[in-house]
């Protein structure tokens, strides 16, 4: 059985280990000419079960790692990454990374972050969750989901199925500096994505309701998981169009967050100093209504985007983003943070084999006192937005153009289902123009948002 | 596409395939694929296969007129299934020894519920591939740094040349290099070597406080000298830089039902999100299309006909062969606007009993194959593209897009025009602001009333992604007239 052979053979490699890789990686970097180097190493499991109208549809198991090395050549940098770990692949990588640092230009302002802003500190961020489960509690788990969404209503007739998914990792980023940093962390998720038909038409609706949580013990039960979905699919059907006109839109906690994520983008330090952002200039200015006030805070615990130093080894930290509607900082790692004359705000974002972003910890924007049906009744006509797709916006202007579907509301209740619309504005009007803020805010992913009304918004159908 | 083929490199090409086999790359011995295969194959096992990656990948890339940053990334690894009836079990290990695949193996086996190997899996017919879509010759393919640098150089000066309005242009140029091998249960061991690349440039233009953007890009399978013939780069710098500037005087989009004129190439992004996403078996066979049951049922006007073709030359997304080891091929989709046949991997073709169109693909050894699209476009018509925008007295003229969307299950889709000009009176005139086109997948090509004889594919740009994987495709279109479909504009 599958899970005898993980035990017998998938053994994790120690902190240890990978902190004397990385060491000997920084000593063979120094003497290919590199003036300073960081490396991050990571590596993980993962098990996955996809259960498909009652039957299982797919096992994934897998374990990976994986290399990154930056160095600096002087005030030249290059990023590379392997999976093979031999000491003759890590030497020839070295040495490859120090060949093509020296093909790019100077750049003044690169290099690793001070030895001051390192994080000192390894606060235990409740991240990590030493569970594993064996195939047959996840197959249990998504069955039960996927059937618990088949029981609740009698027009959820098909499913593109239930996923369970459970990983762990760790992460070791070490530098020239000597810094050595490590943490382990691990996931939890179950998706449901039922399938819902109108009898009359036989007109099909896709819904999904999914939930993660580092440890196992977070996760709400299979069924509530299963029921949500169901009832997401279901509301959809007979959904219409609607015509054109300029409404009041309330953006449900999904699409809100989206919506809070394009601010997440609009100070982030890349797109900033690049000109390529609309927020370009706005610090300590209005940005937005003044009820609105976002953090992000890399060591809630528990919290999903929480991690006790960053993608460069900087010290994580709860930031004020945005105070009744004042832009009081931006997202930065050291790069953007120099270029902007700033320290970072340690948000440097890392895939293994790139050079740092910035990235959101936990985005999350303080609630208000109204429920989202209080908002809702404040509506005499108005879209209640619940999905935004396709990719209709443009950072740099703020011009937002995208498809929606949802409920409209009349005489503040919500009357038919719509789809087949799209919504349009400026973030910049948008921001400004959020009239009420939900009391709603429930942490499910990085980024975070309670239920938005925005005052007027121009809404295309037929 | 005046790229020339070199029959030299590819057969040079062959032969480094017979003399050293498929899996020498990955220094793997014919025989312990073929162990790790007589694992997988047991008695509920309908069909396994291992899938040898190893990929390098580059980039350069420019800001602020320097070029700042340069990456490699070097992966390899293999992908172990088995499929028993609807059931895939699947693994995959970084790791190339005997043991990691066997380990494998017997994980992949989980699903069948039976107990290890006990029949032989027929011996592999070593096949060579049949043809070279795409003869890179490696050191073409990994040209210089030094090199890369300078193209992008000269592409930054192009651009602020253009116009003295561009403040900041940013280029990328990504080079991957992929050796595959797939082994299967049903007899076959056969290898690819695939190379790609994409010039990818951003131009920001200012004018008094008024900031705009604007971007274009190309590439393919092919080497690094097409960038640089008849200096394709500067072009490309060029339209990125017109784009931003044009963008500085647009005025904003109409909202509301209207009709709208595509140009050809890009715009077929249509295609892919509208129909092709909908009619890949695997959403068919679970019936959770919203093109379910209807082969041989119109659902586009008589004028569109559409194809699915993984063979073009140097395309992006053409392939010798897909994931799963069959040769790619050119896919009837719609014939005349009857709906004709679904695009299929393996698993999919054989659960529904249908032809296998050489569309199993995956994004690396890390995921499973899935029928996915290679370049799909629709095939020239008979109007004249001036005589279809005359025909419309007010409405959209939409030249390039960003990304598209579909909900497969419910059909609707979107495609966001980056540049679009109002028609007014049969006359194409002011630039409009970025906007949202919304419609209805299994309708929207029967609102298809004029097909121009100019048929373009695109540039090559086009990623796809479905279930977080991502691979390279093309997209293609001839101008097309669309009499009604909803434009998200901010004007009513």
């Amino acid at each position: 059985m599958i899970q005898k052979q993980e035990t017998g053979r998938f053994v994790r490699a120690t902190q240890s280990t990978y902190a004397q890789l990385a060491a000997d990686v920084l000593t063979c970097a120094k003497q290919c000419g590199a003036t300073e180097a960081d490396i991050v190493v990571a590596d993980g499991e993962t098990f996955s079960v996809q259960v498909r109208v009652g039957a299982v549809d797919r096992l994934t198991k897998a374990r990976e790692k994986r290399l990154g090395l930056r160095v600096f050549v002087g005030k030249r940098s290059a990023t590379t990454s392997t999976s093979d770990f031999s000491k003759a692949s890590l030497d020839r990588l070295v040495s490859e990374t120090c060949t093509l640092a020296k093909a790019v230009v100077e750049d003044p302002v690169s290099g690793l972050p001070e030895a001051s802003e390192l994080a000192g500190d390894r606060p235990d961020l409740d991240l990590y969750d030493e569970t594993v489960l064996g195939p047959e509690t996840q197959i249990d788990w998504a069955k039960r989901g996927e059937s618990a969404a088949f029981s609740a209503d009698s027009r959820v007739t098909n499913s593109e199925g239930a996923e369970f998914d459970s990983s762990s990792g760790r992460v070791v980023l070490a530098n020239s500096h000597g810094f050595v940093g490590s943490y382990q962390s691990s996931s939890f998720s179950l998706s449901v994505s039922p399938i819902a038909t109108e009898a009359e038409t036989g007109a099909m609706q896709r819904d999904a309701w999914y939930e993660v949580q580092h440890k196992f013990a977070r996760l709400a039960s299979a069924e509530s998981i299963g029921q949500e979905a169901a009832r997401r699919a279901v509301r959809r059907l007979g959904a219409r169009r609607v015509a054109t006109k300029r409404v009041p839109v309330v953006f449900d906690q999904e699409t809100a967050g989206s919506l809070l994520a394009n601010l997440c983008s609009a100070v982030s330090g890349y797109g900033l100093y690049k000109r390529a952002s609309f927020l370009l200039d706005q610090l300590g200015h209005a940005v937005a209504s003044d009820r609105i006030t976002v953090y992000d805070d890399g060591r809630m615990a528990g919290g999903l985007g929480s991690r006790p130093f960053d993608g460069e080894g900087v010290a994580t930290r709860k930031n004020t983003i945005v105070e009744r509607g004042v832009l009081k900082n931006y997202l930065l790692d050291t790069y953007s943070g120099r270029k902007l004359g700033f320290p970072s705000t340690g948000n440097a974002s890392r895939s293994v084999g790139e050079s740092p972003s910035v990235g959101p910890t936990n985005f999350y924007l303080v609630p208000g006192v109204k429920t989202p049906e209080e908002i809702i009744g404040s509506v005499k006509e108005g879209l209640y937005l619940t999905e935004v797709i396709g990719f209709g916006i443009n950072m740099v202007t703020g011009d937002y153009s995208r498809g929606a579907c949802g409920f409209w509301i009349e005489n503040g209740e919500l009357a038919f289902p719509v789809e087949e619309i799209t919504i349009a504005g400026n973030l910049k009007q948008m921001l400004k123009d959020i009239e009420v803020v939900g009391s709603d805010l429930v942490f499910r992913g990085r980024i975070a948002s309670p239920t938005l009304k925005i005052s007027e918004m121009m809404v295309a159908g037929n | 596409m005046g790229y020339t083929s070199r029959r030299l490199v590819f057969m040079e090409k062959v032969q480094h395939m017979t003399d050293h086999g498929q899996l020498a790359t990955f220094g793997i011995t014919e025989l312990e694929a073929q162990h790790a295969l007589d694992r997988l194959n047991v008695r509920d096992v309908d069909y396994a296969d291992l899938y040898f990656e190893s990929r390098v990948s580059e980039s350069v890339s420019m800001e602020e007129g320097l070029v700042k940053r340069a990456a490699k990334s070097i992966s390899q690894g293999v992908g172990v299934r088995a499929t028993a009836g609807e059931k895939t079990g699947f693994a995959y290990s970084d790791e190339l020894t005997k043991k990691d695949l066997e380990l494998a193996a017997d994980t992949a086996r989980y699903i069948a519920h039976s107990p290890k190997g006990d029949r032989a899996v027929p011996v592999p017919a070593q096949r060579r591939p049949t043809r070279d879509l795409y003869p890179i010759e490696r050191a073409k393919a990994d040209v210089a740094t030094p090199e890369r640098v300078l193209l992008l150089n000269e592409i930054d000066a192009e651009a602020r040349r253009y116009d003295s309005r561009i403040k900041n242009v940013m280029a990328s140029f990504n080079t991957e290099y992929k050796i595959v091998a797939v082994a299967t249960s049903d007899g076959t061991l056969v290898g690819d070597v695939q190379p790609l690349s994409r010039l990818q440039i951003t131009c920001i233009a200012e004018e008094n406080g008024n900031r705009q953007v604007g971007s274009f890009g190309g590439g393919g399978r092919v080497g690094f000298e097409f960038y640089r013939e008849n200096n394709r780069h500067l072009d490309y710098a060029r339209e990125a830089a017109r784009e931003a500037i044009l963008n500085l005087s647009a005025v904003d989009a109409p909202a509301g039902a209207m009709p709208v004129v595509l140009a050809g190439g890009w715009p077929g992004i249509l295609l892919h999100e509208a129909i092709g996403h909908g009619l890949e078996a695997d959403f068919n066979r679970k019936k959770t299309s919203a093109f379910s049951n209807l082969i041989g049922k119109r659902v586009a006007s008589e004028v569109c006909t559409i194809v699915d073709d993984g063979t073009l030359p140097f395309r992006r997304g053409s392939l010798n062969m897909d994931d799963e080891g069959t040769p790619t091929g050119c896919t009837t989709l719609i014939e005349n606007g009857i709906l004709r046949g679904y695009i299929t991997d393996k698993l999919n073709a054989r659960l529904m009993g249908i032809a296998l169109t050489g569309n199993g693909r995956r994004e690396s050894y890390q995921s499973v194959v899935l029928p996915r699209m290679t370049n799909t476009f629709m095939l020239a018509g008979e109007s004249d593209p001036q005589d279809i925008i005359r025909s419309v007295k007010r409405g959209l003229y939409a030249v390039s897009f960003g990304g598209g969307q579909v909900d497969i299950t419910n059909g609707k889709f979107v495609f966001s025009a980056s540049e679009a000009y109002l028609i007014e009176d049969g006359k194409v005139t002011k630039p409009v602001k970025g906007a949202t086109l919304i419609g209805n997948g299994p309708e929207i090509l029967t609102k298809v009333s004029m097909v121009g004889h100019d048929l373009k594919l695109d540039n090559g740009i086009g990623t796809c992604g479905k279930d977080g994987q991502s691979v390279p495709v093309g997209v293609g279109l001839p101008t097309i007239k669309i009499d009604e479909i909803t434009v998200g504009g901010t004007q009513g």
